[in-house]
């Protein structure tokens, strides 16, 4: 397979000890991106090369890695838009959410935007990669699936429906190479008027019953769920039974 | 309780009975009676009735005749109105719309504009395409903007990107609010945000004096931010309306949208084996109980809906259904958004495990369980010939589809 593709990482954090980690969501767009290119997948970093967790995409057998250098707390919007302007590549493979930082997820729709390519969001699997075109197949809540045909050259970010990442072993972790590329560092402005603290669990909501009456107090505390509203059809045959149900599905969508 | 009118024989009894302890007490209330000097006496606790408010109402018009009101509990409490008739801005809100209706995180969004629209501005609703809410009153929409259309229907982000962009020329609303979701929210409001050049606040759970607190990274730290012009709010963050109706007024755009160049083409949805979906997150649950008699037939009428299988205890007790199928309070809370009971009788255990889902579906012999309180609709029947007819209904609908498409 002769595809370009590149994929776009970062460092992650654990969701419990905060440990820096490959994160999860960039390990499956290496994964697929693996799958897509095998060896000729590029990975891309912008960002501190000497951070240890980095090696951990090298071990998913990777034999090199582009690293655009950057000091924390600088806009990794510019360098990376510039690379890849230049780059190539016919697929670029995102996560779609840091696990570090500000982590909105707005990363790969600005540089959709300034690049002007098109952008699939929560991409599951790619099936056919052609002339001018990519067949692939987006994920969509509840474990539906859709099929879209989009032009080359294409962003997309990957979820947790993407093909799971492979183990990193130690070895090639080791014996990867990280290539260095010094890029002009432009501070993110966020940074100065928004301020990072430890995330205060949130109240869970109480349900609030707005009563006037004990009465009704006691009613809505005792009270079964019930609709009361619903259409009963008793002493109808099978078939009138069946339609008015089959016509039911059909509005609401889950009979196609 | 309903509002007929019955005879309570016990209050028929005390009152004949003058020996009972309750005997005074449930006398009907005298007001005015002769004192034993010829002198009228009034009971002026006893004068007047108790308005739908709870309020003691007193009405000279004679028109009110006897002391006692029959209290009927189905009182339809009338919320007041809160009309903007000249908004001084509009706060913006675009609803995901799951299945054509508001959902719960649309509603607390809709409560959070309100909290900024105060009093003088109005909550804009920007919904796409054909809906099925009927609520958006009671939900606290003030302006409604249905874009209509066949450029938006099917997944057009793009497209959905250059009517609000017309939305934000016309109206130039002081906040865009969307809900931070994976039903489209979250990616509408992000590729919005990228075309209009601002910085989105994402992931908000509370705002608070023009400022926003939303989850940052994994969900170790939070990020406390101006109020920004774009707001991605998670779910829960701010009450819904639930004291006010709302006018809802149509609003229209008054120029025609652009049509963007399509990149990314819909090919439709594709088939997915409904069985190897997590119960939890299905979306259609096709459910047996201990009224299936016929197990083959409702696996192949499950196959020809094509939704995913459940099971209420008793039938996962008795061997026909796997334990992890088992829909409830000790097997999987679901969330379907249709969801058909065959045979189920509804223990509460049951209900409580499909309260999250929106239609109910029930076929059951019994017409006085609590499964057909629960349903919306309850076809009372013999299980086995209503599925073969279901299952015959959905191959002539298919084909009919078919014939349609050739």
């Amino acid at each position: 397979m002769n595809t370009n593709v590149i994929s776009l990482v970062s460092i992650g954090a654990h969701p419990t000890s905060g440990r820096p980690r490959r994160a999860e969501q960039d390990a499956r767009a290496v994964e697929l991106g693996l799958q897509l290119a095998g060896d000729n997948l590029q990975v891309l970093h912008a960002g501190d090369i000497a951070e240890p967790a980095l090696r951990a995409y090298l071990g998913m057998g990777l034999e090199q890695m582009h690293v655009l250098e950057q000091p924390a707390g600088a806009d990794a919007l510019p360098a990376l838009t510039a690379y890849l302007r230049d780059a190539g590549a016919q697929v670029v493979l995102t996560g779609s959410q840091a696990e570090t930082g500000e982590g909105s997820g707005m990363l790969p729709f600005l540089l959709a935007e300034g690049l002007g390519w098109p952008l699939v969001v929560g991409l599951a699997q790619v099936e056919s990669i052609g002339d001018g075109s990519a067949l692939v197949l987006q994920a969509l809540p509840r474990g539906q699936r859709r099929r879209l045909k989009v032009r080359l050259p294409f962003l997309a970010t990957v979820d947790n429906a993407a093909p799971k990442p492979r183990q990193s072993a130690y070895g090639p972790a080791r014996r990867g190479v990280l290539q260095a590329q010094d890029v002009q560092v432009v501070d993110d402005e966020l940074l100065a008027v928004a301020s990072l603290q430890p995330a205060k669990p949130r109240p869970k909501r109480l349900k609030v019953i707005k009563a006037k009456s004990g009465a009704d107090r006691m009613k809505a505390a005792t009270a079964k769920a019930s609709g009361g509203g619903g259409q009963v059809l008793k002493g109808v045959t099978a078939q009138a039974g069946a339609e008015a149900i089959l016509k039911l599905l059909i509005e609401e969508g889950v009979v196609r | 309780m309903s509002d007929i009118i019955r005879r309570d024989p016990r209050a028929e009894w005390i009152a004949r009975n003058r020996l009972h302890p309750l005997h005074a007490a449930m006398q009907p209330a005298q007001h005015s009676w002769m004192g034993p000097n010829g002198i009228v006496r009034k009971n002026l606790h006893g004068i007047g009735f108790i308005g739908p408010n709870g309020i003691k109402r007193i009405d000279r018009s004679g028109a009110q005749q006897g002391g006692a009101v029959k209290r009927s509990a189905a009182v339809e409490v009338q919320l007041p109105l809160h009309q903007v008739s000249a908004p001084a801005f509009y706060i913006s809100v675009v609803p995901d719309m799951v299945g054509g209706r508001l959902s719960s995180h649309d509603r607390d969004l809709l409560g959070l504009a309100h909290q900024l629209a105060g009093n003088d501005g109005a909550v804009l609703a920007v919904v796409f395409g054909e809906h099925k809410e009927s609520a958006f009153a009671t939900a606290g929409v003030d302006r409604l903007l249905v874009l209509e259309g066949d450029e938006f229907s099917g997944y057009v982000p793009e497209q959905r990107v250059q009517g609000l962009r017309a939305v934000d020329n016309q109206f130039n609303p002081r906040h865009w609010l969307l809900p931070d979701s994976r039903s489209g929210g979250g990616e509408l409001g992000r590729r919005f945000a990228a075309a209009l050049g601002e910085r989105p606040a994402t992931r908000v759970w509370q705002v608070k004096d023009q400022e926003c607190i939303g989850r940052a990274g994994a969900g170790l730290q939070d990020l406390a931010r101006p109020l920004g012009r774009l707001i991605l709010a998670s779910a829960e963050c701010a009450e819904p309306v639930s004291e006010t109706r709302h006018e809802a007024l149509p609003v229209e755009l008054s120029t025609s949208v652009a049509r963007s160049l399509s990149r990314i083409e819909d090919l439709g949805a594709v088939a997915v084996d409904p069985a190897a979906i997590p119960m939890a997150e299905a979306e259609f649950i096709f459910s047996g109980g201990n009224g299936v008699k016929d197990w083959a037939l409702f696996h192949e009428t499950a196959a020809a809906l094509g939704a995913t299988e459940g099971a209420s205890r008793v039938a996962v007790d008795d061997g026909f259904m796997a334990r992890d199928r088992q829909v409830g309070a000790s097997g999987t809370w679901v969330t379907a958004r249709v969801y058909v009971a065959v045979g189920i009788s509804g223990a509460i255990q049951h209900l409580q495990g499909i309260g999250a889902c929106d239609k109910v579906v029930a076929i059951n012999l019994d017409a006085g369980c609590d499964m057909i309180k629960r349903a919306d609709l309850s076809v009372i029947g013999e299980s086995a010939e209503i599925l073969q007819a279901l299952i015959a209904a959905v191959a002539a609908y298919r084909n009919e589809a078919k014939r349609d498409a050739a």
